[in-house]
């Protein structure tokens, strides 16, 4: 196991270290120590590695993530794991706002609450949160599965495309073109699947599933009032 | 009998026939005009100034003997690897998917030849743009759409979109038509539907979180990539500072004449300010921060010749961006297809309905029998061509003035034929020593 302290080593080093391990590495277990709130820590890592940071981080951690799993034993400032390609990021607390922001791929658990917009603009990515999630959440989300086993704030999924969103709480209200959809057995396996990988203890029953009407899909003036 | 006298009918200027035209096109459809391009109405431009030759008070060079250096370096204050480019003359950001992929092949092919760099767009990076085009900037913009990191890594500098010049504050809209299977995969989304690009970025709000946001990019790429920053010419002096202030290696300046896939004519014309407005404005930001020359400035937005060059750099730009003048170059509203021009009723040299991917010149579309018609070796070569007169007419305004490198053009080698443009461009009136206008921005 090999222990970074990010209180003597600059960012840079941290950061070059991790993302110069390749496939095949043996050193596939790292803790990074004393974050201190620290930006942009383990981004752009494409290793399959397990990185534990043991404390609170800033802004963008975990940041387009590839294959790596990258574990934080506190809270995540705004943009944790933006633009994930792959891989699985795990925080143990809260996450501030656009937690998931465009994730094209991988897994985001957030065992807190998350702040508003989280899953903005997604592509792919698939969300997991164990409490609440803030306003304006999934907007223009356009792939892969938000799921929420709190409540959601206001205007969850406005503008969405075809993303899934799956709350077991409630939802304060829904933004343009989302609605309340059926949910089929195929959500439930998907469910399933995400709440088992995400460790979260929650029956897929107990979700309402949310996705776009598909009205605004192509402009027309009888819809301009919806935007 | 005689005939008695009669009125000549006469239009009105505020309803014109073509505004008259477009009211009754808006109460048919019920909605607003799109269109490419940029802002097709007459503002204040380069055309308003002219350049003050040597005589006896300064001492011209020789031409096509004595040297006049054009090449230029971006990306100086913090990239490890910043950009070095043979001609001040760059290949703006266009998207595949609005441009077809043999277009952009062309540009890459024509830019590289020239000695330049091409710019991606929304939508992502192709192989065929990152082949044939020895440098690549890599656009970071508000949609993400095809955003990875290993695209990130493949780039040779890095252009966070903020602004465009053709549409300040808007976002993109690729409309159904265009989207094929691929332009679709590429952007993760479904067949046929209307693609709104978001007007901001979804993951940071204001400059002290893009700081942050280029922190993360240099981290994930090593600090090797000079990082730009796009703004659309609206506020330039404050943006331009801002962009500093976040720690941009290069400000990409946009003015209203700068081109757009497609968005609202409304928004075209009448947002933003042109491009001559832009400059002076954002060169005074860099030199109150000691950062002019540090920070290299890139000026875009209606550069169509070797004097609109000269001008923005002799007001204080370190390079220009070409983007509808690119396309012209490649064949663009050639008149070689003034038929098909016809039948979609326009003219050659006027069309601009791109988002509809009917383009007769198979550049601004993704229909495969179009496609075929542009062949990107034969439009490679135009480009270069294009790109080496631009440059040679650079070079001669600049010896003609006394320069041994283009750089060395300065605001006291321009006088304006206009009060408005002098007012702009911060050069005296012609015949006059008076600036009006000056006091602050």
């Amino acid at each position: 196991m090999q222990t970074i302290d990010l209180s003597t080593t600059p960012l840079r080093e941290l950061n070059s270290s991790l993302q110069a391990q390749s496939e095949n590495t043996n050193q596939t277990e790292w803790v990074i120590t004393n974050p201190k709130g620290a930006h942009a820590i383990a981004v752009g890592l494409d290793a399959p590695i397990e990185v534990t940071v043991k404390g609170s981080t800033g802004y963008y951690c975990a940041g387009m993530n590839q294959q790596a799993t990258v574990k934080v034993t506190g809270s995540a400032g705004p943009g944790v794991a933006e633009n994930m390609m792959s891989g699985t990021v795990i925080i143990d607390g809260d996450a501030s706002q656009y937690a998931g922001a465009t994730g094209q791929g991988g897994l985001l658990v957030i065992k807190g609450n998350a702040s508003s917009r989280c899953g903005i603009s997604m592509k792919g990515i698939n969300i997991v949160v164990h409490g609440n999630i803030g306003h304006m959440s999934a907007f223009m989300a356009q792939s892969g599965n938000l799921v929420v086993l709190g409540d959601a704030g206001d205007a969850l999924g406005d503008s969405l495309y075809e993303a899934r969103l799956f709350v077991r709480g409630n939802v304060k209200s829904l933004g343009s073109d989302c609605i309340e959809k059926e949910m089929r057995p195929e959500h439930i396996e998907i469910l399933k699947d995400l709440l088992e990988r995400a460790g979260a203890d929650a029956k897929p029953e107990e979700f309402k599933r949310y996705g776009s009407a598909r009205k605004l899909y192509n402009f027309h003036v009888d819809h301009a009032g919806a935007y | 009998m005689e005939k008695t006298p009669q009125t000549l009918p006469r239009n009105s200027w505020t309803y014109s026939p073509e505004i008259n035209a477009e009211i009754r096109r808006a109460a048919d459809t019920g909605i607003y005009d799109i269109r490419g391009g940029g802002a097709k109405r007459r503002v204040p431009h380069f055309d308003d100034l002219l350049f003050l030759g040597a005589s006896i008070s300064r001492y011209p060079l020789e031409g096509y003997r004595e040297k006049c250096d054009t090449s230029v370096t971006l990306g100086t204050r913090f990239a490890k690897k910043p950009i070095e480019l043979k001609i001040p003359i760059t290949i703006a950001g266009m998207s595949f998917g609005a441009l077809s992929g043999p277009a952009k092949e062309a540009l890459g092919r024509g830019a590289t030849m020239a000695g330049t760099s091409t710019t991606t767009g929304d939508g992502g990076m192709t192989n065929e743009e990152r082949g044939h085009s020895e440098k690549l900037v890599y656009q970071y913009l508000p949609s993400r759409y095809g955003m990875n990191p290993d695209d990130l890594r493949r780039a040779d500098a890095i252009e966070i979109v903020v602004g465009q010049g053709a549409k300040p504050g808007g976002g993109g809209m690729l409309l159904g038509q265009k989207i094929t299977e691929r332009v679709a995969k590429m952007r993760n989304l479904p067949i046929g539907i209307d693609q709104r690009s978001a007007c901001r970025h979804p993951d940071w709000t204001g400059p002290d979180d893009l700081e942050i946001k280029i922190l993360e990019i240099r981290e994930i790429t090593n600090w090797e990539k000079p990082i730009y920053i796009k703004i659309g010419g609206a506020r330039p002096y404050y943006d331009t500072a801002l962009a500093v202030k976040a720690g941009a290696d290069v400000v990409v300046l946009d003015g209203m004449q700068g081109g757009t896939a497609a968005t609202q004519d409304v928004f075209i014309e009448n947002v933003g300010q042109p491009t001559l407005a832009c400059i002076r404005p954002a060169v005074k930001a860099l030199q109150d921060l000691g950062m002019h020359r540090k920070v290299q400035l890139v000026v875009s937005g209606g550069i169509r010749s070797g004097a609109d060059v000269a001008k923005a750099l002799a007001l204080g730009a370190d390079a220009v961006a070409i983007g509808t003048a690119a396309l012209i170059a490649l064949g663009e509203n050639d008149p070689k297809w003034a038929a098909e021009y016809d039948a979609l009723g326009v003219t050659a040299d006027s069309y601009d309905d791109w988002h509809e991917g009917k383009d007769p010149a198979g550049i601004t579309t993704q229909n495969p029998e179009l496609m075929k018609r542009l062949d990107p070796v034969e439009a490679a070569r135009k480009l270069r061509n294009f790109l080496a007169v631009m440059t040679l007419e650079c070079q001669t305004i600049a010896r003609a003035c006394g320069k041994s490198h283009v750089h060395n053009l300065e605001p006291e080698d321009l006088c304006s034929l206009t009060l408005e443009a002098a007012a702009m461009a911060g050069v005296p009136l012609a015949g006059t020593s008076w600036i009006p206008g000056q006091g602050g921005f």
